[in-house]
C-alpha cells in the first residue's frame, strides 16, 4: 500500500473519530446513535441536530479551508511559514467582515453571502498587496521578507479594526465576540453561507495541484516546465482568499491551522501537492473539530476562544513531529 | 532548429543584450562564453522566454517563441536551472516526474505508461535510479544537479538550455554530466545551448562557441576559431596562453599569472651535481622546465631532481617503471619532483662539464656505454633484441628556452653525440659500420626559464654552439673512459 493511501485511510479515520467525539461529548453526553435513531430522546435529538452538529460541521469547514489555503500559499510562495494568519490575509478578511458589520452593509443581490463576499475581497486585496510589497522590498521574496510584510499589514489592519470597534456603539459586543474566533452558536445558516465558497475555493486549488508542485521549485522553473504562471497564480490566490475570507467571516480569526496541518501532512506523507491538498483539507477539519471540543469542555461551563486552543495544541505537536522527522532524516 | 534574429533585451531601460543573431542546427551543442556581465544569462533568458525581449525574434522550427502556449513551449524546450536550495523536501522521483507536466492535460490527467517510461529512462541516463525514493535535500550537490538534468530530459524536448550546468561540481561530476548531455546530442539529436564559465570545458564539449562581449557577439564559430589567445585576452582582459588538449583537437586555455613571485635568482652550476656509486644526481632548489625521454616523468614538465641510476648489466624487470619508482622513493626522491633514467655504466665515470655562454652557463652530463651501438641507417637490415648499453645525455641551461629551442637542443645534442661516436670509431658490430648511437639512448634538456630569453638553439646560435661542443667533448670522453674500463684500450 502506498504512503498516500495510508494517509487517506488514517486521515479519514481520525476525522470520523473527531466527528463522533464532537457530537457526543459535552455538558450533556449524547450517544452518536441519536443522529440516526428516530426513537431517541427529543432533547438529545435537539442538542445534536440544532447545536452540536452544525457546530462540528462549521468547525470542520473552517479548519479544512484554512488548512488547504495554507498548503497552497506555502507552495505558491515556496515559504514553509506562510499561512492565512502569518501573511496578514486573515486580518484583511477581518477588515472586510468588520466593515460589513460596522456599516451595516447588505447588498440585496448577495443576501446572506454579503459578509463572506466582503471578507473574501478583503482577503484577496490584502494578499495582492502583501505579495506586491514583498516583491518591491526583495525581488527574491525571501521567507523572512514575506512574513515581515505580513506582520506589517496585520498590525496596520488590526488598528483599522480597533478604530472601527471604538467607533461602534451597540454592535460592539457582537464584533468582539466574533473577532476572538469561535464557531459556537452559529447554527446551520452559517454552514449554508460558507459551504458554496468552500467548495469553489477548494476546487480552484485542487485543479492547480500539479502546478503548485512545479511552483515549489520557483516561478521561473514552473514556467520552464510549461506552467502558465500568471493565470495559475491568480487562480490560486483567488481560491486561497475565497477560503480564508469564508473561514474568517463565519468564525473570526483562528491562527496556526494553515501552518500546522500542511506541515504535519507533509512530514508524514510527503510533499506532493496532489496528496498534500486533500489530506490537509481532511486533517484541518479534524483538528478544528477537536480544538473546538477542547475549547468548550476544558474549563466548562466557560468557553475558551478556539484560537487559543489551536495555538496551544498546534505548536507543540508541530515541534514534536518536526523534531522526530529531523532525527530520522539524520540531518 | 533554433534561430535568434536581432534580439535585444534587458532589465528596465538598460539593454543588456544588443542585436544578437545566430542559428543552431538540430543536434548541435553551442556554448556561450563571456566575462561576467557580458549578457550570457540575459541572452539565455530571452531565448527561453522568461525575459520579454525589446526587439527581434526567436524562432523555434520557424515559429515565433510567442506563438507557443506555455505547455507547447515546454514540449519544445527544456531549461536546466542553476542549483538552489529548496524550502520543501521532495523525493527524487517526484522531482523528475515534474518534467512530464507539459505532456499531461485535463483535470485528472492520469500517469501514462509513456510518462513512466520517460521518467525511468531519464533516471537511468543520469544514474540516479538508486536514489529514486530518497529525498532531494539529502543528496550531494552533484547528485541534485543530476536529478534536475533528469527532470529536463524527462521533458523530452528537442531543445535543451543550460545555465552553467557544471557550477559547484567536482571534475568527476562535471565530466559525467557533460558526457551525458553530449551523448544526448549525438544519440537523440537534442539541440543544446549552454552557458559556460569554464572556457576549457566549453571548448572540449561544444561543436561551436559564441563569445559574448558587452552584450554583443564578439565571435561565433568552432572552438579553434574562438579559443584564440588574442580573442580571449581582449574579451576577458586577462593574460592567457593556449595549449592543445592531449586527446582531442580542441584548444585549451591557461591563465598566465601577473603576480611577481618572490624567487631568489638561482644560477645552476656543476656544483648542483653529486655522483655516488649508485647514481648521478642533479638537484636544484627550483623546478626546471624539462623535456626528456627518461624512464620516469618523460615528456615535458617541471622537475628539480634528475637521477641517472646505475643498474646491474643483468638488470631485468617486468615493470621497469614501478621498480624505478620504488627505488626513487626509497632514496628519498618524490615522483612529483624527479626525472629518473638508468644506465649500466659506472656512475663514477660520468662526464660533467660546464660551458660559458654570453647569457649564462650550460652544464652537460654524459654517461656512455657503447656495447650495444647501432648504425641507425642500417638498423633495418638486422634483427635485434634490446640489450644493455646506453648513452644518457643531459643538457642543463641557465636561461629561458622557447618550445622551438627545446626541440632544437635535442637535435643539436643528438648530432653532436653521433659525431662523437664517429670520432671514436664506435661500430655497429652487426653491420661493421660506424654507429650513430645505441638502441636505448636517452636525452634530457632542462632550463631554469629565468634570465635571458632564448628563442632558438640550432647549431649556429650561441647556445647551439655550446651544446654541440659540450655534448661532443663529453661524449668522446665518456666513450674513452668506457673503453678503458672495458679494457678495449690501454
Amino acid at each position: 500500500m502506498s504512503k498516500s493511501m495510508i494517509g487517506y485511510i488514517m486521515s479519514i479515520s481520525v476525522l470520523l473519530l473527531a466527528i463522533w467525539l464532537g457530537v457526543s461529548v459535552g455538558s450533556v453526553k449524547v450517544p452518536i446513535q441519536t443522529l440516526w435513531d428516530t426513537g431517541a430522546d427529543a432533547i438529545a435529538t435537539n442538542i445534536v441536530w440544532k447545536i452540536r452538529m452544525p457546530r462540528v460541521v462549521l468547525a470542520g469547514l473552517v479548519g479544512a479551508s484554512l488548512a488547504i489555503a495554507g498548503a497552497a500559499f506555502q507552495s505558491l510562495l515556496k515559504n514553509p511559514l506562510a499561512d492565512p494568519y502569518t501573511l496578514g490575509v486573515s486580518s484583511g478578511a477581518s477588515v472586510g467582515a468588520v466593515a460589513t458589520l460596522f456599516f451595516g452593509i447588505s447588498i440585496p443581490f448577495l443576501g446572506i453571502f454579503t459578509l463572506p463576499v466582503f471578507s473574501m475581497v478583503g482577503a484577496l486585496v490584502t494578499m495582492l498587496l502583501v505579495i506586491s510589497f514583498a516583491k518591491l522590498v526583495d525581488r527574491g521574496m525571501k521567507m523572512e521578507t514575506i512574513i515581515l510584510t505580513g506582520i506589517i499589514f496585520s498590525s496596520f489592519l488590526g488598528s483599522v479594526i480597533s478604530l472601527m470597534i471604538a467607533l461602534t456603539g451597540e454592535e460592539l459586543r457582537q464584533i468582539i465576540g466574533w473577532l476572538l474566533g469561535s464557531v459556537s452558536m452559529r447554527g446551520w445558516s452559517f454552514v449554508q453561507m460558507a459551504l458554496p465558497f468552500v467548495i469553489i475555493g477548494t476546487f480552484l486549488l485542487w485543479i492547480n495541484r500539479r502546478e503548485l508542485n512545479a511552483m515549489l521549485f520557483g516561478e521561473e522553473r514552473a514556467k520552464h516546465l510549461g506552467v502558465d504562471v500568471k493565470k495559475r497564480k491568480m487562480m490560486i490566490l483567488i481560491g486561497g482568499s475565497m477560503l480564508t475570507g469564508t473561514a474568517v467571516s463565519v468564525s473570526g480569526t483562528i491562527g496556526f491551522v494553515g501552518l500546522v496541518v500542511p506541515h504535519m501532512t507533509r512530514l508524514l506523507f510527503g510533499s506532493d501537492n496532489r496528496h498534500v491538498l486533500p489530506l490537509s483539507f481532511i486533517n484541518g477539519a479534524s483538528l478544528l473539530i477537536i480544538c473546538d471540543l477542547v475549547s468548550r469542555t476544558i474549563i466548562s461551563p466557560t468557553e475558551l476562544p478556539i484560537g487559543v486552543i489551536t495555538a496551544f495544541i498546534g505548536a507543540p505537536v508541530f515541534a514534536f513531529i518536526f523534531f522526530k522527522q529531523r532525527k530520522k532524516g539524520g540531518v | 532548429m533554433l534561430e535568434i534574429k536581432n534580439v535585444s533585451g534587458g532589465y528596465d531601460q538598460k539593454l543588456v543584450v544588443q542585436n544578437v543573431s545566430f542559428q543552431v542546427k538540430k543536434g548541435e551543442m553551442l556554448g556561450i562564453l563571456g566575462p561576467n556581465g557580458s549578457g550570457k544569462s540575459t541572452l539565455l533568458k530571452l531565448i527561453s522566454g522568461i525575459l520579454p525581449m525589446k526587439s527581434g525574434e526567436v524562432l523555434i522550427e520557424d515559429k515565433t517563441l510567442q506563438s507557443f502556449a506555455s505547455k507547447e513551449l515546454a514540449k519544445k524546450m527544456a531549461v536546466l536551472p542553476q542549483l538552489h536550495s529548496q524550502a520543501f523536501s521532495h523525493t527524487v522521483r517526484d522531482t523528475v516526474s515534474l518534467g512530464r507536466y507539459p505532456h499531461q492535460s485535463g483535470w485528472f490527467s492520469s500517469w501514462s505508461n509513456e510518462d513512466e517510461a520517460a521518467v525511468q529512462a531519464a533516471m537511468k541516463l543520469t544514474a540516479i535510479q538508486r536514489y529514486e525514493h530518497q529525498l532531494l535535500e539529502l543528496l550531494s550537490g552533484g547528485e541534485q544537479q543530476r536529478v534536475f538534468v533528469a527532470q529536463a530530459l524527462a521533458q523530452q524536448a528537442p531543445i535543451l538550455l543550460l545555465d552553467e550546468p557544471t557550477n559547484h561540481l567536482d571534475i568527476a561530476h562535471q565530466k559525467q554530466l557533460l558526457d551525458t548531455i553530449k551523448t544526448q546530442t549525438i544519440e537523440n539529436e537534442i539541440t543544446v545551448i549552454s552557458i559556460f564559465h569554464d572556457i576549457n570545458l566549453a571548448s572540449l564539449y561544444c561543436d561551436r562557441l559564441l563569445l559574448m562581449d558587452q552584450g554583443q557577439i564578439k565571435v561565433i564559430g568552432e572552438p579553434q576559431e574562438v579559443v584564440k589567445k588574442s580573442l580571449v585576452e581582449a574579451v576577458y582582459e586577462a593574460r592567457v596562453s593556449t595549449t592543445s588538449h592531449p586527446e582531442r583537437p580542441k584548444p585549451q586555455v591557461t591563465i598566465l599569472p601577473d603576480v611577481m613571485e618572490r624567487y631568489k635568482e638561482r644560477i645552476i652550476t656543476a656544483e648542483n651535481f653529486k655522483v655516488t656509486e649508485d647514481y648521478v644526481l642533479f638537484q636544484a632548489e627550483i623546478q626546471l622546465k624539462t623535456w626528456s625521454s627518461a624512464v620516469i616523468n618523460a615528456g615535458s614538465g617541471w622537475y628539480k631532481n634528475f637521477v641517472n641510476r646505475r643498474v646491474d648489466a643483468s638488470y631485468a624487470c617486468d615493470n621497469v617503471q614501478e621498480e624505478m619508482l620504488v627505488y626513487l622513493a626509497n632514496n628519498g626522491f618524490s615522483e612529483a619532483d624527479t626525472v629518473g633514467m638508468m644506465t649500466a655504466v659506472r656512475t663514477t665515470d660520468a662526464v660533467i662539464k660546464e660551458y660559458k655562454t654570453p647569457f649564462g652557463n650550460i652544464i652537460i652530463m654524459v654517461t656512455a656505454g657503447v656495447g650495444n651501438a647501432v648504425d641507425v641507417s642500417r638498423a633495418y637490415e638486422v634483427e635485434m633484441l634490446p640489450a644493455i648499453g646506453t648513452i644518457n645525455t643531459w643538457v642543463i641551461v641557465n636561461g629561458e628556452l622557447s618550445d622551438e629551442a627545446f626541440i632544437q637542443s635535442v637535435i643539436t645534442a643528438t648530432e653532436a653525440k653521433t659525431k662523437a661516436l664517429a670520432f671514436e670509431q664506435v661500430k655497429d658490430p652487426r653491420t661493421g659500420t660506424i654507429a650513430t648511437g645505441t638502441s636505448t639512448d636517452s636525452v634530457l634538456i632542462a632550463a631554469t626559464q629565468k634570465g635571458t630569453h632564448i628563442p632558438y638553439a640550432g647549431p649556429i646560435t650561441e647556445i647551439g654552439k655550446k651544446i654541440g661542443l659540450g655534448v661532443y667533448e663529453c661524449t668522446v670522453e665518456a666513450i674513452q673512459v668506457y673503453k678503458k674500463a672495458k679494457g678495449w684500450e690501454s
